[in-house]
């Protein structure tokens, strides 16, 4: 069994490993029901949708005080815009956690690699805790390190496409390569996915479209948060898996090496 | 999934289970992909001044109308009104008349706007890339742009006369935006001016363009059906209730990620159905005349608004339907 190690960005503990994006919910109290039952510290707003106004319908009403914010990036193109955004984010709550999302496509959505190593360059030089969503690639992950990201949050699939870790394979090599974080963000779908990527090692899980679709968001969000659990158990707990490298039993050769033969 | 070449099979299909299931399908890919969030806002007419000759439309040069254009004052007053009511998002029209209300009108009334507003869209005669791109710079995210027909004998039909006869330059505006650095387009067509199949294939082969050359920006939709002008001697073609949703639900089926916009020219009925299937962005408490914003003004509408609610209303419908009423859906930065 592996001990379990805090999981510590920006100098903050964290403790429940399963991180929540606020977007697509019926209504904001659903929202706010879904962090409290499930005991989520970490969530994400896009800043786009932060109001600097207090009236009822302000998201940040909804949030509650002892929450971790962190305000991504949507709707940049560039890292320019992304870095713009950021900016306004501190300047308009003091937000020092960002989460980058630079997408040039809005077909696909698919995270701009190269602008998303701009903007975090920039960000980190800044003083920003930045947290940069990505896809999956070893030589991008291993800049983002170098340059000072809290963490990597590679796609597991299309974002709000709930088809899960398509990208498996290759998240999976972030997780054995790259020291930071690996925070798997977007496509995933149902706790058993999240579970998943647990028990692959990931540090973290983030979903924001299967809770907020789910019939009852608050037992979706609270079923996430068991399920993180659930797999981070299993990963510390080491699951006999197949290995990519050399296995230490030859079922089929072993014969050759029999004394008895 | 279906192809934008079964358009047509599709609209000639009225079968009941048919038509459900697709909606039942368009529901659930919009839930996937917008969740229950409808972005609200506003029409805000600046002028109704006009040099084109659209046959349709109430604010051609030729119809009789009072004609006028909000002075930087007034444009505060109206601002200040809408904004009052909660609405964030304003879109900014004038009629084609580039001499009366030339580029640094639209600009004056951009800057004007962003006291009020985070978020700016325009709808305007087409611009330069240039010009769009002076706007962008000044504050503006979106601008809508209709093709009104893509059958070029109809266009050319409707479009009499002004730089609106040029069916070529303004198919090429969407383009021309998206080289500006606008973040947001607003396509369609005027349902009613040409057969619909065929008008919306089109449109969904331009978008289908758009995406892949501009993928930058985000698009969105709107299906404005027309209303016909009181005395109008043009033959319009019918667009019933049942192809609107089926117009919405192959938009939505086709094109997981675009917005729908769905305006007051269509009724509380279509609209509270409507929101169910794709649609993901409405305006509410709409008025489609000259400083109409305030009562003291009653010239002529550009259409005549079916959905009369108000802001609250709007938002207690949604709320009431399992929606959540988004006003803040972009931020300004300093483009």
């Amino acid at each position: 069994m592996k001990g379990e190690t805090p999981l510590v960005i920006g100098g903050k503990e964290i403790k429940n490993r399963f991180f929540l994006g606020t977007g697509k919910f019926k209504s904001k109290s659903d929202m706010k029901q879904s962090i409290i039952e499930s005991g989520v510290q970490v969530v994400t707003v896009a800043m786009r949708r932060i109001d600097t106004k207090r009236h009822p319908e302000n998201i940040l009403e909804y949030i509650p005080e002892d929450t971790i914010l962190m305000v991504n990036t949507s709707g940049a193109r560039n890292a320019k815009e992304a870095v713009r955004i950021a900016k306004l984010a501190k300047e308009a709550s003091g937000i020092n956690w960002i989460k980058i999302e630079v997408i040039n496509d809005s077909k696909y959505l698919l995270p701009d690699n190269y602008e998303t190593i701009k903007a975090t360059e920039t960000l980190v030089s800044e003083g920003f805790t930045v947290l940069p969503y990505m896809y999956p690639d070893l030589y991008v992950a291993k800049e983002l390190q170098k340059i000072g990201a809290a963490a990597v949050m590679p796609l597991g699939s299309l974002i709000g496409s709930g088809q899960g870790l398509k990208a498996r394979k290759f998240i999976e090599i972030l997780i054995w390569e790259i020291d930071a974080p690996i925070i798997v963000d977007a496509g995933i779908g149902k706790p058993s996915q999240a579970a998943e990527a647990m028990e692959m090692g990931a540090a973290a899980v983030l979903a924001n479209t299967a809770v907020a679709s789910a019939g009852n968001p608050a037992a979706m969000a609270r079923a996430f948060s068991l399920a993180v659990k659930a797999g981070r158990m299993a990963y510390l707990a080491q699951l006999n898996e197949n290995k990519d490298v050399a296995s230490a039993s030859s079922p089929l050769t072993g014969f050759l090496y029999d004394e008895k033969k | 999934m279906i192809s934008i070449e079964e358009l047509k099979r599709i609209l000639n299909h009225n079968d009941k289970h048919f038509i459900e299931d697709m909606a039942q399908r368009a529901r659930e890919i919009t839930i996937k992909y917008f969740g229950r969030a409808i972005s609200i806002y506003a029409p805000l007419y600046l002028s109704n001044f006009c040099d084109n000759q659209c046959i349709y439309c109430g604010f051609n040069r030729k119809s009789g109308i009072k004609r006028k254009k909000l002075t930087l004052e007034e444009m505060h007053m109206e601002m200040e009104k809408v904004s009052a009511s909660g609405i964030q998002n304003i879109l900014l029209l004038t009629g084609g008349s580039r001499k009366m209300t030339p580029v640094d009108y639209i600009k004056t009334a951009v800057n004007a706007a962003k006291k009020y507003f985070p978020s700016i869209s325009l709808e305007v005669y087409p611009l330069e890339v240039d010009e769009y791109r002076e706007l962008f710079l000044a504050g503006v995210d979106g601008v809508t742009i209709y093709q009104e027909t893509y059958n070029k004998k109809r266009y050319r039909t409707l479009h009499t006369a002004g730089k609106k006869t040029d069916y070529t330059y303004r198919f090429e505006t969407p383009h021309r935006i998206a080289k500006s650095g606008i973040r947001m387009i607003n396509m369609g067509v005027l349902l009613g001016l040409s057969e619909a199949a065929e008008d919306v294939y089109q449109l969904f082969l331009h978008l289908e363009k758009m995406e892949k050359n501009d993928p930058g920006v985000e698009y969105t939709l709107s299906f404005p059906r027309l209303i016909p002008l009181k005395e109008s001697k043009v033959d319009y073609f019918d667009i019933s209730d049942t192809t609107l949703i089926k117009l919405i639900c192959t938009a939505r089926i086709l094109f997981p990620r675009v917005g729908i916009n769905l305006s007051t020219r269509e009724s509380a009925l279509i609209r509270d159905h409507a929101i169910m299937l794709g649609v993901t962005k409405i305006s509410a408490a709409s008025k489609t005349n000259v400083g109409g914003y305030r009562s003291d003004d009653h010239n002529d509408p550009q259409f005549e608004v079916r959905d009369h609610r108000s802001v609250d209303e709007i938002v207690a419908m949604l709320k009431q339907k399992g929606f959540d009423p988004v006003f803040t859906d972009w931020r300004r930065i300093p483009n």
